[in-house]
């Protein structure tokens, strides 16, 4: 045994340096844990595009499919519905679709590509309820005779997923990316030219 | 008696027990609201011990959850038995929780020294909601889906990462099976290891700074203050005789014993009567769309969280503003965690406090089972009205109680227990 005196500063040095190190492997084996609790490949899979066919869907109909395990609404929209758009705006919270919560090609009034159309994420932006759909009487006010409403949280949406103002939900309701592949299918999930 | 010695001198048993039992001061007042503590435990049992029973025929899939709740209910031997006996534990632990928690507030009894005792009493509260709400989401009905993704969903309001967070708690885009698997694995290994440790630490922090009373006057006097024939008459471990005169104590084991044994024979007949004659309790301990297995593709049209969590419920609900309301919602939890601090006061018990202090604790009690039975029900425009007012009453308890208790006017405190 050395009897040199103590070296108080190596001492703290080493004490240091050995915290460091250690602390950081604590975080590198943390990874592990903290990367499980993401969607598996399994779940990044079934995220896949869905075919819809369209073709036999009446005037003001519904179609619910399951895209990433959320529904999806398909409705083909009558001319009625579509004159009641312009009606709403000035009720709305964001008419103008300015929030991103759609794609570039569906930042219009109708929010969809094709006006008779329209295709979204049947979840509240709330907290996740599935909002109900009124072909009529949504009684909301005059000439708007159409829309969405939610009853978990009473948020409620006109035809084209638009959010009104004064209810809990923030923002329009989310349109997916989708592209019609011809005149009897739509593919919900992907962008047209997309691999 | 050698057996005895043997373990003694191999691990600090009767030393143990003497201290935390058999001469373990605790003040001779107690009364009816100082039974909580020890049925919580009890309850903590029983849902320890139903949920392993449980688990051995529970199938944690999104296929077969729903199937196997039926199986237990229909095929099981006894398995309706332990379910009941486990979602009845659920309602009951919250029952005396919150008389716990209201005890505490009555009596200042999480005043100094007791600060950190009452912080790991909410740190519990707080892992006892996720306990249940995880648990909830295991019979894989209408409602455990919808009420899950609810939840879920209020981390979605944090801003830039609640999209992804909510992904994360999730693993998957929408609620499934992946989510049902982990909230299995934490409901049953990772938050009842986390209770049991709190509980351990709640328990530990109590005995070390003594109960509190009814009139919140302590029963531990300095060394050498009360003379010998004014100090209580029994004999208690040296660890708080060596520092304090002890007075108007008795030891726990067998004088609390006793008196719980008799609060947990009334307790135990109130829960029998619930798990055979009532074990949903009119929907309220288990919800009718519960009854319907989970449909990602329809929410039931009304969605309330079961009863324990309404009030806070009716919070997020009453704000108009998603992120303010789930602020709120956790701001109502933090609050009472910081009451210690809140409360400056120069008297514990609300005997010795001030009318105002009493209409106020009054007040808060009111507007939180008036929020609790609006959180349940659909919101109607008058009855979010009426939750709006109870909010700001509910967070207007603390605000003014700070301001208040600084300069509070109280009755002159006794030197000891007054029964």
């Amino acid at each position: 045994m050395s009897n040199a005196p103590v070296d108080k500063g190596r001492r703290r040095f080493l004490t240091v340096a050995t915290s460091v190190v250690g602390g950081a492997g604590v975080v590198g084996a943390a990874v592990p844990f903290i990367a499980s609790w993401n969607p598996s490949a399994k779940a990044r899979i079934a995220g896949a595009p869905v075919e819809v066919k369209i073709d036999k869907i009446e005037p003001g109909q519904l179609v619910r499919v399951e895209w990433r395990g959320a529904p999806v609404w398909v409705i083909r929209r009558t001319q009625e519905m579509l004159d009641s758009l312009p009606l709403a705006d000035s009720r709305l919270r964001d008419p103008e679709s300015n929030e991103p919560q759609q794609p570039e090609y569906a930042k219009n009034q109708h929010r969809s590509i094709n006006p008779e159309w329209f295709i979204a994420v049947g979840i509240c932006t709330h907290l996740g309820c599935s909002p109900q759909y009124f072909e009529r009487n949504f009684g909301i006010a005059e000439g708007i005779d159409s829309g969405f409403f939610c009853a978990c949280h009473g948020s409620r949406f006109d035809i084209a997923g638009r959010v009104f103002q004064g209810v809990p939900a923030p923002s329009n309701l989310v349109v997916p990316p989708h592209y019609f592949i011809d005149d009897e299918t739509v593919l919900v999930g992907e962008e047209e030219g997309a691999a | 008696m050698s057996l005895m010695n043997w373990i003694d001198k191999r691990i600090p048993f009767s030393n143990t027990m003497k201290l935390h039992v058999t001469e373990y001061p605790a003040p001779k007042n107690f009364n009816f609201w100082y039974l909580m503590g020890s049925l919580a435990i009890v309850v903590l049992v029983n849902q320890i011990v139903t949920g392993i029973w449980l688990t051995m025929s529970y199938n944690p899939s999104a296929e077969g959850a729903f199937a196997s709740v039926e199986y237990i209910m229909r095929d099981v031997e006894y398995g309706w038995l332990l379910r009941y006996m486990h979602s009845t534990g659920a309602s009951a632990f919250f029952v005396v929780v919150y008389l716990h928690m209201f005890r505490g507030l009555m009596y200042g009894s999480y005043q100094k020294p007791r600060e950190l005792l009452w912080i790991f009493g909410m740190l519990i509260f707080l892992v006892l909601m996720a306990e249940a709400f995880m648990g909830y989401l295991l019979p894989w009905g209408q409602m455990s889906y919808w009420g899950a993704q609810v939840i879920i969903s209020l981390f979605g309001a944090i801003p830039i990462i609640g999209d992804d967070l909510t992904t994360w708690i999730r693993g998957d885009y929408v609620i499934s099976g992946a989510t049902l698997n982990r909230f299995f694995a934490l409901h049953v290994i990772a938050l009842p290891l986390v209770l049991v440790i709190l509980v351990f630490l709640h328990l530990i922090a109590l005995h070390e700074v003594g109960s509190n009373n009814p009139d919140g006057i302590d029963i531990k006097k300095p060394k050498g203050s009360v003379p010998e024939e004014e100090q209580a008459k029994f004999k208690f471990h040296e660890r708080y005789t060596n520092k304090y005169d002890i007075v108007d104590a008795i030891p726990f084991h067998p004088y609390y014993t006793v008196k719980d044994i008799v609060g947990l024979v009334v307790f135990l007949i109130l829960c029998s009567l619930v798990i055979f004659y009532a074990p949903t309790m009119g929907g309220f301990f288990l919800e009718p769309p519960n009854f319907q297995a989970a449909d990602p593709m329809v929410t039931p049209e009304h969605i309330a969280p079961v009863w324990y969590f309404t009030p806070f419920y009716a919070i997020l609900r009453a704000v108009p503003d998603k992120l303010t309301g789930v602020i709120l919602m956790f701001g109502a939890i933090v609050m009472l965690a910081l009451i210690p601090w809140l409360d400056r006061a120069k008297a514990r018990s609300v005997r010795y406090r001030s009318t105002l202090h009493k209409v106020n604790l009054t007040q808060f009690a009111i507007s939180f089972v008036i929020l609790g039975y609006l959180g349940a029900m659909p919101a109607t425009d008058l009855y979010t009205f009426i939750a709006r007012v109870c909010t700001i009453l509910y967070f207007g308890f603390f605000i003014a109680l700070f301001f208040y208790s600084k300069n509070e006017k109280i009755k002159p405190l006794p030197e000891r227990l007054t029964k």
